[in-house]
């Protein structure tokens, strides 16, 4: 690792304070990513700001149909809790244990990896992004590969999710990293269907074309006839474009035959 | 700068670099050198510890974030005259050939069991050791001793 300073914020006014003054700073949430990135000397920051000990971003509470879950919260914490079944069980698939006890929801959509795994509940289950002074629509937080709508040096602070009737996420991890290589989050509410894509395009996005076909006919033989557009899609030593989008259309089968 | 933690029982304070990780306070700074590092990237386990009472691969945590916390090595579970209950069973089941990830491995099964509730079966137990690998191929046995572990802890 290059050489970097190290501070330990109690309060957000304090971390944004020392971002302001940073010659390039960072913040650092669970440090799943940020650290064997900083080991592999990809990102040489002069300041790393540690999120860890601001109180009051943890936790998973369930309020009037609508999950907060706060930016500090680990993948366990989210993995345990029971408010949408779907959405503990998309966190119990990150990484593996030790990830999941160190790495939070916060530090994950920040980044904006395209393979990681809460980017596509984010956009299927009506999210809220919740930052210390604005909030922003799941549908318009991921704007590109690793970028998002935060400005810079604004932290995540908590994510809403928007209690669903029935989901399920299906994903076809890597076998080595546990990363999404595809990721399908398909929720239902009311009449409405929604698809969140996750490891198939630059950043996570909405199926329209599935939800349309999903909407008129909630059954795995409605995805059938509906062709998913993989011309923008990722290509690499894990799978070509065409694969994934072939993905896509297994995995939202899947996930709609676990709803039933 | 200085960090204060609780190490197996003991508060220590240490001189570290801003930059500096916690695997490394504790096999350098501290001696414990049970823990081990293995890969470096986050993927083998070698280095599992217990941080605030979860496993944790302590190549991936820096220093400063553990200042305040409590942390187990494989030093602090048990000594060679009372061996903890899943070193025990890695002995018996015979659950280890170099035994370089056993450190790891053994603080990670016992996280595992200890949140597991005496419901773990083979699939959970393989699931919840999917952060640690053996390259001597000794899966089987590894996850013998925890099934083993799970009744006598």
């Amino acid at each position: 690792m290059y050489q970097f300073n190290y501070h330990r914020p109690s309060t957000l006014d304090e971390a944004t304070s020392l971002m302001a003054g940073a010659e390039d700073g960072v913040y650092l949430s669970g440090g799943m990513t940020l650290i064997p990135t900083l080991k592999q000397r990809l990102a040489s920051p002069s300041d790393v700001i540690d999120l860890g000990a601001i109180p009051g971003l943890t936790g998973v509470t369930l309020n009037d149909g609508t999950v907060s879950v706060g930016g500090m919260t680990r993948h366990g914490e989210v993995a345990a809790s029971d408010a949408i079944p779907a959405l503990a069980d998309l966190a119990s698939r990150i990484g593996d244990a030790h990830v999941r006890n160190r790495g939070t929801i916060g530090g994950s959509i920040a980044n904006s990896d395209p393979a990681a795994d809460y980017p596509a509940a984010v956009v299927a289950l009506g999210a809220t992004v919740h930052t210390a002074n604005r909030s922003i629509a799941g549908g318009d937080y991921f704007t590109g590969l690793f970028e998002t709508a935060l400005h810079d040096g604004e932290i995540v602070t908590s994510v809403d999710f928007c209690v669903p009737d029935a989901a399920a996420y299906e994903k076809f991890p890597n076998p080595a990293s546990r990363y999404a290589v595809v990721g399908v989050m398909v929720a239902r509410c009311g009449d409405c269907v929604c698809v969140g894509v996750t490891g198939a395009g630059a950043c996570a996005f909405r199926a329209t074309a599935l939800e349309e076909a999903l909407a008129t006919d909630f059954s795995p033989g409605a995805v059938d006839g509906v062709g998913v557009d993989h011309s923008e899609f990722n290509s690499d030593i894990h799978a070509s474009a065409e694969f994934r989008g072939h993905l896509v259309g297994v995995l939202t089968k899947r996930a709609v035959a676990r709803i039933g | 700068m200085e960090i204060t933690l609780t190490v197996n029982g003991a508060a220590r304070t240490v001189d570290v670099a801003d930059n500096a990780l916690l695997v490394d306070v504790l096999r350098e700074s501290l001696g414990l050198t049970g823990t081990h590092v293995g890969c470096d990237t986050s993927q083998c386990g070698a280095c599992v510890v217990h941080m605030n009472g979860d496993a944790v691969k302590s190549c991936t945590v820096l220093a400063g974030q553990a200042d305040g916390a409590d942390v187990t090595t494989i030093e602090g579970i048990g000594d060679p005259d009372a061996l903890h209950p899943m070193q025990e069973a890695f002995r018996d089941n015979h659950a280890l050939q170099c035994g370089f990830c056993t450190p790891g491995m053994i603080m990670s099964a016992i996280d595992l069991v200890q949140k597991g509730g005496g419901s773990l079966d083979e699939t959970a137990v393989r699931d919840g050791l999917e952060g640690n690998l053996c390259r001597c191929t000794g899966y089987h046995n590894i996850v013998k001793a925890v099934l083993a572990a799970q009744s006598s802890m």
